[in-house]
């Protein structure tokens, strides 16, 4: 059995009266894969933040690389050593990045901060850094405005490989991608992995994406787990009620839309405050 | 074909970009029949929206427009006055993010009946009838106490079918929906796609269904037009469009999406970035530079829209590929068949 690098147990948020997550626990083993599934409001995003520091949990742990980081701390050490155990990409590439640094810039801070060296050798990372993410010369020198959404997010990506981290966590980190571009991305991050053997949760709730990226999978509806287990096997045969809804709402040839009771469709359909 | 809703010929629209004249749109052409659902797929930049606001006459006024967008046999670019309100009745849209296209400040039933009480002249308790009666139909059962509610008081799902309501209550006989349905969770989607499906049935309502999603469109629509940098390159049955691509974009759009039952070990990525229209280059293909099958002359001839087994095609080799494009994306499946099996 290899070593987990991030363990996540009886994870609980309340915001106020809601309970946002509820008892979520998972393992992510190195150079593993985990999925996160579910639709606005189900807490796969408020999991990410917790796990990152966002947020911090009202009970339960989160152990990355054999560390405790359950509980906010005020070492600047402590913080950089968190960084390298789990970085995150967000969806948006549009505002993700400070938009008065250019890759380049952005990249080698990032190394300063987290590894010290010096500029010889944070230049020589900088350039490996942006081949394996596949921004020409040009690029690396841009500005993010005049970078396309791809290319930004390549940019994120880099920027949280820089500090080496153990886990990746990509938010819906192809969902705002057209598909031609959505497929490169996806494609280098397998190629990352291979070579990094970095460890990967992807929260996301683009089935197809899913498949394609990763081994395990969990499903979560309204703050809790519903279902777990291997990707493949949560996606073609499907247990829980809402995963099979899930699996069914995915458009395909021949697909018809059903339709649910009036009734229920309305109430649930109502915005939290 | 007299039988025909809408027909869209040669329309290029140039607008002014950091102060050049710029084509977004480049010699579209689209047909849609009374009670027909077209789907218009394709990436950023590609002119898909563009199209539904030059038909919904929503281009800014500088617009350059060229070519014709007949409604039912007459020139929508001439109509004035009431003709065009009476037009703006008979063409409903719906948008990809409804809370930017609703008045917050307003209640919902102000938007609901505004069109039918400014526009056609109906009594407010009567348009409130009416639109309570239409959200019914949208699969809200409390429809009095909605209209009273401020838009911020709906869930983005519930605000969607308010606007399906609200567009449907001119009672139009074409729809054009924007994306509507992008910004929802899949579980709602796919209530929103059975509502409209549902409706567009009932009233024999025109649909021109704009979406980037290649797999929905095809689910929901008769014919499905691919557009790519202001270009239409394809116009297909949507049935074969997945399976049978007529153009090289079409097939390698297909290519390129994940495949929800199996893994690849590498996706077929599409080189490059998709063009936007005004950065496509005259005098050649558009898609020449990312194509896979593109030979010197692709480079050297802009290709024109040709007919192709009951489709369009905007490829100089259309003929020539006929069925091996298919067989690019049956390869693919078999390619990740086997990278499946070594995985187990």
């Amino acid at each position: 059995m290899p070593e987990p690098v991030l363990e996540v147990a009886g994870l609980r948020k309340e915001f106020g009266e809601l309970v946002a997550v509820d008892d979520v626990t998972f393992t992510v083993p190195a150079a593993g894969s985990l999925a996160i599934v579910g639709e606005s409001g189900s807490g796969k995003t408020t999991v990410a933040r917790m796990i990152v520091g966002l947020e911090h949990p009202t009970r339960g742990t989160i152990t990355a690389c054999g560390n405790d980081r359950s509980k906010p701390t005020r070492a600047a050490r402590d913080r950089r050593r968190r960084g390298r155990e789990v970085q995150i990409v967000f969806q948006d590439p549009y505002t993700s990045l400070d938009p008065r640094q250019t890759a380049e810039q952005t990249l080698s801070e990032m190394i300063r901060l987290h590894h010290g060296w010096a500029a010889d050798r944070r230049r020589a990372r900088v350039t490996e850094l942006t081949e394996l993410v596949g921004l020409d010369s040009r690029q690396a020198r841009a500005l993010p405005r005049s970078l396309s959404g791809g290319q930004r997010q390549r940019v994120a990506i880099a920027r949280a490989l820089a500090a080496e981290p153990q886990v990746l966590i990509l938010d819906e980190s192809v969902a705002a991608l057209d598909v031609s571009i959505q497929a490169q991305v996806l494609n280098l991050l397998a190629e990352i992995r291979d070579q990094t053997g970095v460890s990967y949760i992807l929260i996301s709730h683009d089935l197809a994406v899913v498949r394609q990226l990763t081994d395990q999978a969990i499903v979560m509806h309204r703050g809790q787990v519903v279902e777990r287990g291997a990707t493949a096997q949560v996606l073609d045969d499907p247990q829980h009620p809402y995963t099979q809804r899930l699996r069914a709402s995915v458009p395909r040839p021949g697909w018809k839309p059903a339709r649910r009771p009036v009734a229920a469709a309305a109430t649930d359909g109502e915005a939290s405050p | 074909m007299t039988d025909t809703l809408l027909e869209v010929d040669h329309l290029t629209v140039r607008l002014r970009v950091e102060g050049r004249p710029r084509s977004v749109l480049r010699d579209v052409g689209l047909r849609i029949g009374p009670g027909e659902a077209v789907g218009l797929v394709g990436e950023s930049g590609s002119g898909k929206s563009m199209t539904a606001r030059a038909i919904g006459r929503l281009l800014p006024e500088r617009a350059a427009v060229e070519g014709t967008i007949r409604f039912q046999g007459a020139d929508v670019a001439g109509l004035t006055g009431s003709d065009l309100r009476r037009y703006r009745s008979q063409v409903a849209m719906i948008f990809q993010d409804p809370r930017a296209h609703i008045n917050p400040v307003r209640r919902i039933g102000d938007f609901m009946t505004e069109a039918l009480r400014t526009n056609l002249g109906v009594r407010s308790a009567e348009a409130a009838r009416r639109a309570v009666e239409m959200l019914a139909q949208v699969g809200i059962e409390d429809g009095e106490r909605r209209l009273r509610q401020y838009p911020h008081q709906l869930s983005g799902g519930l605000l969607q079918r308010v606007m399906i309501a609200a567009a449907l209550l001119t009672e139009p006989r074409l729809l054009l929906a924007d994306e509507p349905t992008t910004a929802l969770d899949v579980t709602t989607q796919a209530e929103v796609m059975a509502i409209l499906d549902d409706l567009r049935r009932e009233l024999h309502l025109g649909m021109l269904f704009i979406t980037h999603d290649l797999e929905l469109a095809a689910a929901i629509c008769d014919r499905t037009a691919v557009m790519y940098a202001g270009q239409v390159v394809e116009v297909s049955a949507s049935a074969r469009l997945h399976d049978d691509p007529l153009h090289p974009y079409t097939a390698a759009l297909t290519a390129a999406r994940p495949d929800i039952t199996r893994a690849a070990s590498r996706l077929r990525a599409i080189p490059g970035r998709p063009l936007s229209a005004f950065e496509a280059p005259d005098g050649q293909c558009a898609f020449a530079p990312r194509c896979a099958h593109a030979l010197d002359a692709c480079r050297e001839t802009a290709p024109e829209m040709t007919e192709l087994d009951g489709g369009l095609s905007r490829c100089l080799r259309a003929g020539e590929l006929r069925g091996k494009l298919a067989t690019e994306s049956e390869s693919t499946e078999s390619e990740s068949t086997e990278s499946e099996a070594a995985d187990a």
